[in-house]
């Protein structure tokens, strides 16, 4: 299988091991992530805005151009696929919208929302399955005990993400099932981190990620894993204490397949 | 019109919600993580919007602390979006009074060894024109 590929502006550069991982096994989980040629930055917010229009042209860009492929579009990226999927869910169901972005490019065939959206950790439950992976484990993260950060944008709003229930998710507890390691479930994964206002308002932003911390520990995680980078960075930099190590889901799920070293090199 | 009610209307067209439907549980404002940096909460700002004052929304803090986690969106029992009230009166600050929360000057002291580019591009999105 070959899916079209949005990396995100920060799986080039902050993220890089996010990407890197999430290509090797990929390739090691036999499906073929594709680079969508010269996408754009989707904005890392969704514009919720009903009268943006220009917010939302680079997410219609990339989904054209699977479409064109007909391939079903990748992200690793919280953000970019929350992003995506809601301006495809735009397209496909806001009238409004779909007509003024369609009338703005008046050259092209017009788009409705036909593009299917999928998150890596989508791809690896409902396509390749936690049991494959499982038997393709060469290296169980055995007696490891990792708490899943799921954050706000895979999850909500779940009307339009349809990612897995939103106050009690389980997909990543079930990905770190299949590695070998045990999941701790803690009140706190599904909260926010503090996202953007991390830039201006760091006291803001410590106050969130220490509950989010405090409330892991006590429920006995040693680490946490996340698919988002910003995620990542409140998590780590941003907290008024000594956390948790945090970690990708795609670093886990190489050291498990064994082939953390090959990527590395 | 009275210039309150033509603003009011304003943010009901630029977030689409109906204030009407609000039942003033206050689900919104005991969803939101950043409920105590609020000086308006979430659930004010329905009402607000729906009893036209929305002079008070555009001049308050709230609207640089909400986070857009859609905890309130997800949680509300008669699916009002309170954070897309937010945003609109944001974007309304934003637009009509040229009023930036960041400015391209202040970003290389803001910057850190670690600071990923989708910090940047959802702060840039959120903060400015």
């Amino acid at each position: 299988m070959t899916y079209s590929y949005f990396p995100g502006c920060t799986l080039k550069n902050k993220a890089k091991d996010l990407d890197f991982y999430a290509r090797a096994c990929a390739k090691a989980l036999g499906f073929q992530l594709e680079e969508i040629p010269e996408w754009q930055c989707c904005g890392a917010v969704y514009p919720l805005a009903s009268d943006e229009i220009a917010t939302k042209l680079s997410s219609v860009r990339a989904l054209k151009d699977a479409k064109a492929k007909g391939q079903d579009l990748v992200t690793v990226c919280s953000a970019c696929h929350h992003v995506i999927k809601r301006v495809n869910d735009d397209m496909a169901n806001v009238e409004e919208i779909r007509t003024k972005v369609n009338n703005y490019m008046s050259d092209e065939e017009p788009y409705n929302g036909e593009t299917k959206v999928l998150h890596y950790l989508e791809v690896l439950r409902d396509v390749v399955g936690f049991d494959a992976i499982k038997e393709k484990v060469v290296n169980p993260l055995k007696g490891r005990k990792i708490g899943a950060y799921y954050g706000c944008m895979l999850l909500r709003p779940s009307v339009t993400m349809q990612f897995d229930d939103p106050e009690n998710p389980s997909i990543i507890e079930d990905f770190i099932r299949a590695i070998g390691a045990e999941p701790v479930v803690y009140p706190m994964r599904n909260e926010c981190c503090g996202g953007y206002i991390s830039l201006k308002d760091k006291p803001m932003a410590a106050n969130m990620v220490d509950q989010i911390m405090d409330s892991a520990a006590w429920k006995g995680a040693q680490e946490l894993i996340t698919a988002c980078p910003l995620c990542m960075y409140n998590l780590r930099n941003n907290g008024t204490k000594e956390g948790l190590p945090v970690t990708y889901f795609t670093e886990l799920l190489a050291e498990a397949l064994g082939i953390k070293e090959e990527v590395q090199a | 019109m009275s210039a309150d009610a033509k603003l009011a209307q304003q943010i009901r067209e630029i977030s689409g919600v109906d204030t009407r439907k609000c039942m003033k549980c206050g689900r919104c404002s005991a969803s939101c993580p950043a409920y105590n940096e609020m000086d308006i909460r979430p659930h004010q700002f329905v009402s607000y919007v729906q009893n036209g004052n929305v002079e008070a929304l555009m001049n308050s803090k709230s609207i640089w602390k909400c986070l857009s986690c859609f905890a309130c969106v997800e949680r509300c029992p008669r699916d009002v979006k309170p954070a897309k009230v937010i945003e609109a009166v944001r974007l309304s600050v934003i637009r009509q009074r040229g009023e930036n929360f960041l400015s391209p000057d202040e970003i290389p002291a803001l910057l850190d060894d670690e600071t990923p580019q989708q910090l940047l591009a959802s702060a840039y999105r959120k903060y400015r024109k």
